[in-house]
This record gives structure tokens, C-alpha cells and sequence, in this order.
């Protein structure tokens, strides 16, 4: 209204207020860690209330291998977003493959150390609490990654398609905010099942 | 004149409800208070005021201590707020001049979280003493101890100590506060979540399946009490009813003395007892001396010697017996017991079977 | 006004198929038009879960009454409270802060109007799908129906074992979906407010309405987030084999009651600070004074955000806790009834030495004060652990929270619907018949409400489909019944008001209150984009500098 504008003294701004998407995805990860807690304080209540069946120190092996890969792809995306913003689109591209790279590498290591539980220890989600509670949090976890994968994948393939620009970057960094979430979620996951819990 | 406009431009209706309102309040609280005065052997109306026994006690004097300050605390605010609505009630004369806009004041606004955080306090401490008094009480040794175990949708009682079991109906001696003999009650779960509530005994605690809760109770003087499942366990939650027999010591070692004898052996009944022993029933319900050693359903030794059926949906004759077996979801629908499709003779039977177990 | 000349015709324009009208609400993306869908899902909502409630209340007019069956009233009771919260309350609040948001703090419209859609549609589903329980599914003895578990669902009755069927299943997903709706919705908010404000509207400049909300949507983002939680672990119980919940295994069922109920007590939170904020906004302009005490508003909404969080366990005090357990959630209870206690407080300070108005919408601001000020009151006796052993699970907590759901909540929300009426629409509620509804609703809840305290202390517990006579419960719950009925009737007038106003009422025109906030600026209804260029504030009343020139704000800020 013109009216409230001109007749209003001018006044100091509020300054440049944060990027809306940023604070969407600060406010997505809240919430995403309060779930996360649910389950990892049920992981711990129920450790050693098994009534039967294979116990985490039996079975568990610590996947310090898939562990340094998600790990590192949190660099990687770290960098690949410094490269978008500078407009170095080809760095950018390179680095953001292997984000994806590690990360699906991640979810293989994931499925492979199912496998095992599953048809060499005969621990499934059903076995007992133990059971449960770890299928639960590390798969709501390994959901997340595979969210993630997937959102990074579309990003890439708008990448080689030459559609990605420095104008980008905001953007971007807010996937990737949610991809260090992610990773910061298995920190606590990991030390959680295989260091605490074993 | 002032005095007269106000009285003239206040909102009426508006304080009269609220009047109204504080009218209605003070009406049930009376109702409430006369209610329980009812007669010193009638204990039908459960009220939390009318108190039997020490928990029961210690939690109605702390209940009068809230109310009397919460109550003080209602009086200063709807006081300030009446006088906010009379005093400060716009003129339509008056509407060109805002009034003095007043943005805040640090020492009222001190002043007034001060003072409710003293009222915290205080009210935490009469609290706290009070929990630990009812929680942390030591057991004596002269304590009558009780396993209750709740089920969908009865009570089992146990007395380890005595080696009684039955249903629906507990058997407690009176306690003398000189030598006090209270009943410790070990609180089980056979399925969903119960609670067990006498309000004229204690306050309510839960059975929950997979934990073992504890609760004590010493009444002082004997009749009969009642109380109910306070926790939504399914469909006939409501009917899950509790009757407490407070006894003389005399009477109540001679129903535990009754209570222990084997089941009544009555050679007329043999056919009954037969179709007892040849149809399901057993497979939920115990007789001591047969071979129904089920835990299902309520051990039925000596059900003669109980009020009520289906934990106190129906009174305990002939009529209700028949209707029970033949048809429950008549008495108590969506109770687990199963219409037993027993032929009339059959049925004859074992109601008259079931009749002597006293 | 330049903002009434660029107000494009839309759904008003003679002779445009009623089709484009109906495409053009379900694709909209505009917050306003979200705003006035949740508002309307809720209105619908509440009908039916007044009728079911009504069910309820003749079930229990006389002892051993049949008008329902033990099966058929757990499904009400049950329904009834899964309708109100999720269903009702949270869509309607939703919608106002979707609705006036935007407005107050000069903006043009959600940070992500896409996903406000979104969250809107979801929660609608979530809705559809709980009421398909009643038609849907079917199960082992007929149970596969409406949920019939309580809206707690406490474990283990909603496990398999003992609820067979798929009436939990429903319960389950249709919350898990309406939850994500709420985080996506808060989300929003949050976003919305921090990084869209108009120029020179910095924090401390916003309407306590939009601070409010804020602190509400930060709450949903902790608390829904458990619940949900919650019931994925139920839905691997009940499909996957898993054990959360199952005693059997070793599991507890008191972990199901943490989970709920640290959800379950920030929820009842979330519901009544919106409400905060209506009567924020509305008794200033009603009283002709600011709100007294902005900062401390702000702090004690804030503390009781983060106190709210540490107080869940006073609904399980019965489950056998130790007694340090009991006495620090006993303290934790009391402690966030003071800054809850000043807010009243700073509204009887705001009226004090004003000049007030008794329009409609602040009739049901006063009674928010009264019927909050008792609902406190009996909270606070609830806190007490002892006193809860005899009151929890009775129908005195009963009508400890229909006292602050009903005549809190739905009071301060009446009064919003008066107040800003105007503005959605462009005309104003009746205002005799607004007086007719507040007195029958005033009536008809106290008695109800007031008398239903009483068989609590007799030590009639809740969730019973019927009871013993000779308790000293028979008259009380007649009456309660009563009650109920007029409730009923008023807001039946509500409604009748709600539609008969909306085609025949007065013109509002933009600012019929002689109100200080952003939204009065514009016309009634506000055109599409909000505001022709986006507003510049130097104060917290932005139009009360413009009415003033001679005394603003921004001199005493």
C-alpha cells in the first residue's frame, strides 16, 4: 500500500534475512533427528532384554570400510558445492559422481552385512529385540541414504545435462545440508550399535 | 453518578454468566460434599473424600491443601477479572480518545512470577512428602501379601502366603492403626494394561504386563468397598468390577480356613461334574480336585462363595449361572467366555454341580 | 486504493463453469485459499466428531443404558478424540496461521507454497482414510472397523494379539500421514517467518501471532516426530513380526507410553498457543490498548515450549514409576504453570485501564480467560502425583481437558472466527446471533463441563460404555448429557451465522475493528498477492502509526 510506504519514516532494514531454504532444511533435520532419537533410545533401552537368539556382540561386525566411504562423501559434496559456486561446473560434476559413488557404496556394504545376518546368523527383524530394534534404525537410516542417493542422483543427471549454473548453488547446498545430516545420523548410529552395544 | 453509569453501561449478561458459571461450580462442589456423607456402612458411592485407609487418608488431606490454595488462586484472578470487565468497560461517548497505551511495567511483571513460583514450591514440597510417605513405605512383617493378575476382563487374587486363589472379590483384614496389618498387593498382567482403583482405599496403580507394580492398602474400618479397572483393556473394560471385603481378623482367617479347603465333593452331583470335566470348561477354569487346572478363566473352587459373577456384571444365582454359560454376551458381550452350547440337560447339570462348590 | 483496482475477479466472475472453480481450489497453491480449505475440513470434522461425542453422551445418560453396544461406543470414544486432535484442532490452527501469517509479517505468501499444498492434501487424506475404517477392512470377529483402541492406542492393545484386523492400521497410518503434513506445515511456518518478514519487521516488531506460531511449529517439529516414530515401530510390530511392543518378547509396554506421551504432552501445547495468539491479537484491539508486556509474552511462550517438553510422564503416574520419577515430573508439571499462569496476567493487564468492547470476539476472549484460568487450576491439582492416583484415568482429567480443549481452545478459535471473518470474506458475522451462540455455548459448557469434574472425585473412571447404578453417577451424567445437547444447538447457530453471513452480511471493508496489524491494511477479502508493494514497519502496530501520526509506536519501542 503506497500510502503505508511513503508516509512511514525510513527506517534501518532488517538486514538480508537467511535463505528460506536453508532454514526449511535446518527445520527438516530437527524433525528427522527427533525421530532418529526415538529409535536409537529404543535401540539402547532394549540392549541385553533379548529373551533369545543371537546378541550384537555375537554377530555384529563394524563396517569401518563403508563407514570411511559415507564418511568421505560428505567431503566430497562439501567440495563439489564449493566448485558449483565458483562456476567450475566440470569439477563440480567429477566430485559429485563420487559422492554418489561412495554412497551407493555405502548402501552396498549395508545390504551385504544384511545378507549375512540374515542367512548365516538366522537374525532377522522378527528374531527378537535385538533384532528389531537394529533393522529398524539401521534400515530408517540406510532409507534416509537411499533418499539422499536418489535426490543427489537427479542433481547429476541435470548436471551432465548442462543445466547447472553458479545460480544453482544455494540450492545445492541445502541437498547437501541434508546429506551431512545423513552422515552425522550414522555417526550416531554406528557408535550407538557397534561401539556402545557390543 | 459515575457510580450509577457504570452499574448502568456494565455488561450484564456477560458477568452474569460468568456468575452463573461460579454459581454452577460451587452447586456441584456441595452436591460432591453431601454425596459423601452418606451412611458409615454404605460405601456404594466411591467418593476420594471419604477416605478408609492411610494412603487414602494421606491423599485426601493433600487433595484439600491444592484445593484450598488453587481455589484462593481462582478467587484473586476472577476477582480482578470482574472488576477488569465492570471498571474498565468502554463509553460509546468515549470512542474518539484511545485510552493511556501502556506497554508493560518490570515490577509488576516481576511481582507476578515471583509469587506463582512460590506456590509451585510450596505445593511441590506438601507433594513430595506425601509420595514418598504412600511409595517408600517399608513392609511390615505382619502384611498380608496378594498377587492380583490382571485379565481380559477379570481379577485374580493369590495369596501366596495362605495358598488360596479366586477371582473378582479381595478379602483383606481390617487394620488396627495401633498394630497396623496392611494387604501388599503384588500387581501382574496376564494380557493388555489394568489398573486397580478402590478410591475409598488408595489411589490407582496400574497392572501392565511384563512389570511388576506394587500397592498397599490398611483399612480401618470393615464393610464393603468398591472400586473398578481403571485403564481401557478392550471391550468390557467397564465391567471389570471390584468388590473389597474389609473383615475382622476372626473372619477373615475363617474364609482363607474356607477358602483352602478342596472343592466340595458332592456325589449327587457327579453327573454335573462330569460335563465340567468333558466339555471345555476346563480348559480355562480350575476346580481344586478335578482335573480343570486352567488359568484362562477364573478359578471357580469355591465361586459359590462369591456375590457376583463375570467380575461383577451379574449377582451370583441360578439364573444369572445358566445365562452365563449358555449365552455371556447377554451379561457382558465381548467378554472372552465362550457360549458353551451345552444341551438343557447338561446345562441342569452343571448348574447344579457348580452350586455346591461353596 | 491501488490495492482494491489491481484485485483480480476470479471465482466471483458471472457465468464461469463451476468446474474451472472447484480446479482452481483443489490446484491452488495460494496460502489464503489453503488457509480457508483447512478451515473448512475442520468445521466439517468437528460436526462429526460433535455427533460422535454426542453417541457418547447418551451411551451415558443412565446406567446401563443400551443405545450402543460395549464394541460401537469404543469405536466413539476412540474416534472422537483421534477426530478432534488430529483432525480438527490441528487442521483448523493450521489454517488461521496459514491464512494470517503471510499478512501479519507483509509478506506475499508461504516460503513453499507447493509443499503447503502438499501438506494440506495429506492431512485431508489422513482423514479419509480414518473414516474409511468404519466401511473398510475387514477382520477376525468383525473387528475390522473403526479403531476401537483408544487414541492413545496403548500397547499392548493395539498389537496384533489383541486388536486381529486392520481398525489399528487405519489409526496408525492415518496419523503417520497427517503427522508429516504437520511437520511439512510447520516447516513452512517457520521458514515463512523467519526469512520473509517486510522491511523493517524485525523480530521484536512481529505480531505476537506470528511469534506464536513460531514457537508452535518448532514444538510440532520435536513432538509430532516421536509419534511418528512411534507408530513405525507399531507397524513393524503388527506387519513385520517386530518386537517394540511385545511383552512377550521382552519388550515394554511402558516404552509405548514415553514414546506417545512425549509426543502427547507437547502436542496438547501446540494446540493451545495458537489459541495464545488469537487472544493476543484480539483483546488489544478490543481493550484499545497494546499488549502488555510484548517481551515477556515472548520469553514465557518460549520457556513454556521448552518446560512442555520435560513434563509427560504426569500421564503416567499411575504406571508404577519410582517415587523420584513422580516427584520430578510433579515439579516439571507445576513449573510450566507459571509461565502459562503470567500470560494471564499480561491479557488482564492489557484490558486493565482500557476501554473495552464487548463485540463477540472478545465475549469469547473473556471466556478463554475465565475457563482457562480453572483449566490451569485443575492442571495443577492433576500435577500433584498423589492427587493424580485417585483423579488420572477418572472423568475428572476428562473434563480437566474438555475444560481447556473447549473452552479454551474452541472459545479462543470462536473468537477468531469473529474476528477475522471479516477480513476472509469481506463481511461481518452477525453480531446477534455471534451473542445468541456465545450465551448457549457458555451454558450448555459449564454445565456439562463443571458437573462432569464431580463423578471423577465419586471415582468413575473413563472409557466405560456404561456403569453401576447407585454410585451417585446417575444424575450428574444426565445432566452432563444436557449440556452436551446445548453445546450442540449453539453451534449450530455458529454455522447457521457462518453461511447466512457469508451471502447476506454487512460489508466489512478493510479494517472494520480499527485494528494496528498488517492484514487490516488491505482489503476484505485481500486480493491475491497480498499487498501491491510490500509494506515497511518502524513498530510492532504498524497501522496504529499510521492512525497516530502525533504518537507512534516506534517512539516508546
Amino acid at each position: 500500500m503506497s500510502t503505508l510506504e511513503s508516509r512511514l519514516p525510513e527506517n534501518s532494514a532488517v538486514g538480508k534475512l537467511p535463505y528460506r531454504g536453508k532454514i526449511g532444511m535446518a527445520c527438516l533435520i530437527i524433525a528427522e533427528s527427533a525421530i532418529f532419537t526415538i529409535f536409537v533410545v529404543a535401540y539402547l533401552f532394549y540392549l541385553g532384554k533379548s529373551v533369545s537368539g543371537p546378541t550384537p556382540g555375537e554377530v555384529l561386525e563394524t563396517p569401518i570400510f563403508y563407514t570411511i566411504c559415507l564418511l568421505s562423501s560428505s567431503l566430497t559434496i562439501h567440495l563439489a558445492r564449493k566448485l558449483l559456486e565458483r562456476g567450475r561446473r566440470t569439477g563440480f560434476l567429477a566430485l559429485w559422481l563420487v559422492t554418489v559413488v561412495l554412497g551407493a557404496l555405502f548402501l552396498y556394504g549395508t545390504a551385504q552385512e544384511w545378507h549375512r545376518l540374515i542367512y548365516e546368523h538366522g537374525l532377522t527383524i522378527s528374531t527378537n529385540l535385538f533384532g528389531t530394534t537394529y533393522y529398524s534404525l539401521v534400515g530408517l537410516h540406510a532409507f534416509h541414504v537411499t533418499a539422499g542417493l536418489i535426490l543427489l542422483t537427479i542433481v547429476l543427471l541435470f548436471g551432465l545435462a548442462g543445466r547447472l549454473g553458479s545460480e544453482h548453488s544455494a540450492r545445492v547446498d541445502v541437498l547437501s545440508l541434508y546429506w551431512h545430516f545423513v552422515d552425522g545420523v550414522w555417526i550416531v548410529v554406528f557408535t550407538v550399535v557397534y561401539v556402545l552395544g557390543r | 453518578m459515575r457510580i450509577v453509569e457504570t452499574i448502568h453501561k456494565a455488561d450484564w449478561p456477560a458477568i452474569v454468566s460468568r456468575a452463573a458459571g461460579v454459581a454452577l461450580l460451587l452447586v456441584g462442589v456441595l452436591l460432591a460434599a453431601g454425596l459423601c456423607a452418606a451412611t458409615p456402612q454404605d460405601h456404594s458411592v466411591t467418593s476420594i473424600f471419604d477416605s478408609h485407609s492411610t494412603p487414602a487418608d494421606s491423599i485426601r488431606q493433600l487433595s484439600l491443601f491444592i484445593l484450598g490454595v488453587t481455589g484462593l488462586i481462582f478467587l484473586v484472578v476472577f476477582s480482578l477479572l470482574s472488576y477488569v470487565v465492570v471498571k474498565f468497560r468502554g463509553r460509546a461517548a468515549d470512542k474518539e480518545h484511545e485510552p493511556a497505551q501502556v506497554y508493560g511495567s518490570t515490577q509488576i511483571e516481576l511481582a507476578w512470577t515471583i509469587i506463582p513460583i512460590l506456590i509451585v514450591v510450596v505445593l511441590f514440597l506438601a507433594t513430595a512428602r506425601v509420595i514418598h510417605a504412600i511409595q517408600d513405605v517399608p513392609k511390615p512383617a505382619e502384611a498380608v501379601q496378594v498377587t492380583a493378575i490382571g485379565h481380559q476382563f477379570w481379577w485374580e487374587f493369590r495369596y501366596p502366603g495362605f495358598g488360596v486363589v479366586t477371582a473378582n472379590e479381595l478379602h483383606v483384614p481390617v487394620s488396627d492403626p495401633s498394630h497396623p496389618t496392611p494387604t501388599f498387593l503384588k500387581l501382574l498382567s496376564a494380557d493388555t494394561d489394568h489398573s486397580f482403583w478402590i478410591p475409598q482405599l488408595a489411589g490407582k496403580t496400574d497392572l501392565i504386563p511384563n512389570r511388576v507394580n506394587e500397592t498397599w492398602l490398611d483399612p480401618h474400618e470393615t464393610g464393603l468397598f468398591f472400586g473398578q479397572c481403571a485403564q481401557y483393556c478392550g471391550t468390557q473394560h467397564a465391567k471389570m468390577l471390584l468388590r473389597v471385603y474389609v473383615e475382622s481378623p476372626e473372619d477373615f482367617q475363617a474364609w482363607v480356613r474356607g477358602q483352602q479347603q478342596p472343592a466340595n465333593e458332592d456325589a449327587r452331583e457327579v453327573a454335573g461334574r462330569r460335563v465340567f470335566e468333558r466339555t471345555a470348561c476346563l480348559n480355562c477354569h480350575a476346580i481344586n480336585g478335578t482335573n480343570g487346572t486352567g488359568r484362562f478363566g477364573p478359578d471357580l473352587t469355591h465361586m459359590m462363595s462369591r456375590h457376583a459373577i463375570a467380575s461383577g456384571a451379574a449377582e451370583n444365582n441360578s439364573q444369572n449361572l445358566r445365562l452365563w454359560i449358555q449365552n455371556p454376551d447377554s451379561i457382558k458381550p465381548g467378554s472372552l467366555m465362550p457360549a458353551m452350547k451345552l444341551s438343557d440337560t447338561e446345562l441342569d447339570a452343571l448348574v447344579r454341580y457348580l452350586e455346591t462348590l461353596q | 486504493m491501488s490495492s482494491d483496482a489491481i484485485a483480480i475477479q476470479t471465482a466471483e466472475t458471472p457465468g464461469r463453469p463451476w468446474v474451472a472453480t472447484l480446479h482452481e481450489w483443489v490446484t491452488t497453491v495460494d496460502h489464503k485459499r489453503l488457509g480457508v480449505l483447512y478451515i473448512l475440513y475442520a468445521l466439517f470434522f468437528l460436526v462429526i466428531g460433535g455427533i460422535e461425542a454426542t453417541i457418547i453422551r447418551i451411551q451415558l445418560m443412565y446406567p446401563h443404558n443400551d443405545f450402543v453396544s460395549p464394541q460401537v461406543f469404543n469405536r466413539m470414544f476412540t474416534m472422537h478424540g483421534t477426530t478432534m486432535i488430529f483432525f480438527v484442532a490441528m487442521p483448523i490452527l493450521f489454517g488461521f496461521a496459514n491464512y494470517l501469517v503471510p499478512l501479519l509479517i507483509g509478506a506475499r505468501d508461504m516460503a513453499f507454497p507447493r509443499l503447503n499444498a502438499f501438506s494440506f492434501w495429506l492431512t485431508a487424506f489422513g482423514g479419509i482414510l480414518l473414516y474409511f475404517s468404519f466401511l473398510g477392512g475387514s477382520g477376525l470377529y468383525g473387528a475390522g472397523n473403526a479403531p476401537d483402541v483408544g487414541w492413545w492406542a496403548y500397547a499392548p492393545l493395539a498389537s496384533r494379539a489383541f486388536s486381529p484386523g486392520h481398525s489399528s492400521d487405519y489409526w496408525t497410518i492415518a496419523i503417520l500421514a497427517s503427522g508429516f503434513g504437520s511437520i511439512a506445515t510447520s516447516i513452512n511456518i517457520i521458514a515463512t517467518i523467519i526469512s520473509m518478514r517486510c522491511t523493517g519487521m524485525t523480530l521484536g516488531r512481529m505480531p505476537l501471532f506470528a511469534w506464536m506460531n513460531m514457537v508452535m511449529s518448532g514444538m510440532v517439529l520435536l513432538a509430532i516426530s516421536p509419534l511418528s516414530a512411534a507408530q513405525i515401530m507399531l507397524l513393524v510390530d503388527r506387519y513385520l513380526g517386530g518386537h517394540f511392543f511385545d511383552t512377550q518378547a521382552g519388550g515394554s509396554a511402558t516404552l509405548w507410553m514415553h514414546f506417545f506421551w512425549i509426543f502427547g504432552h507437547p502436542e496438547v501445547y501446540v494446540l493451545i498457543i495458537p489459541c495464545f495468539a488469537f487472544v493476543s491479537e484480539i483483546i488489544p484491539v478490543f481493550s484499545r490498548k497494546p499488549i502488555f508486556g510484548y517481551p515477556v509474552m515472548v520469553g514465557a511462550t518460549v520457556c513454556i515450549a521448552f518446560v512442555s517438553m520435560s513434563v509427560w510422564a504426569h500421564h503416567m503416574f499411575t504406571i508404577g514409576m519410582s517415587s523420584y520419577a513422580n516427584s520430578f515430573f510433579t515439579i516439571t508439571t507445576m513449573a510450566v504453570g507459571v509461565p502459562t499462569g503470567i500470560k494471564i496476567f499480561n491479557w488482564l493487564g492489557t484490558m486493565w485501564g482500557g476501554k473495552i468492547q464487548f463485540k463477540t470476539p472478545m465475549l469469547f476472549c473473556i471466556g478463554f480467560l475465565f475457563q482457562f484460568l480453572i483449566a490451569g487450576l485443575t492442571g495443577i491439582m492433576l500435577a500433584s502425583s498423589p492427587f493424580d492416583w485417585q483423579l488420572g484415568g477418572s472423568y475428572f482429567v476428562v473434563a480437566h481437558f474438555h475444560y481447556v480443549i473447549v473452552g479454551g481452545i474452541l472459545f479462543a478459535l470462536f473468537g477468531a472466527f469473529y474476528y477475522w471473518f471479516p477480513k476472509i470474506t469481506g463481511r461481518m458475522l452477525n453480531e446477534g446471533l455471534g451473542k445468541l451462540h456465545f450465551w448457549l455455548f457458555v451454558i450448555g459448557f459449564h454445565l456439562t463441563f463443571d458437573l462432569m469434574h464431580i463423578p471423577g472425585l465419586l471415582g468413575m473412571p473413563r472409557r466405560i460404555y456404561t456403569y453401576e447404578p447407585g454410585r451417585g453417577w446417575e444424575t450428574l451424567n444426565f445432566l452432563v448429557t444436557i449440556g452436551a445437547f446445548i453445546q450442540g444447538i449453539a453451534t449450530l447457530v455458529f454455522v447457521a451465522n457462518l453461511i447466512i453471513s457469508y451471502f447476506k452480511g454487512t460489508k466489512a471493508g478493510n479494517d472494520p475493528w480499527d485494528a494496528w496489524t498488517l492484514e487490516w491494511s488491505v482489503s476484505s477479502p485481500p486480493p491475491a498477492y497480498n499487498f501491491a508493494s510490500i509494506p515497511r514497519v518502524s513498530s510492532r502496530r504498524p497501522l496504529w502509526d499510521l492512525k497516530h501520526p502525533e504518537d507512534p509506536d516506534s517512539h516508546y519501542e
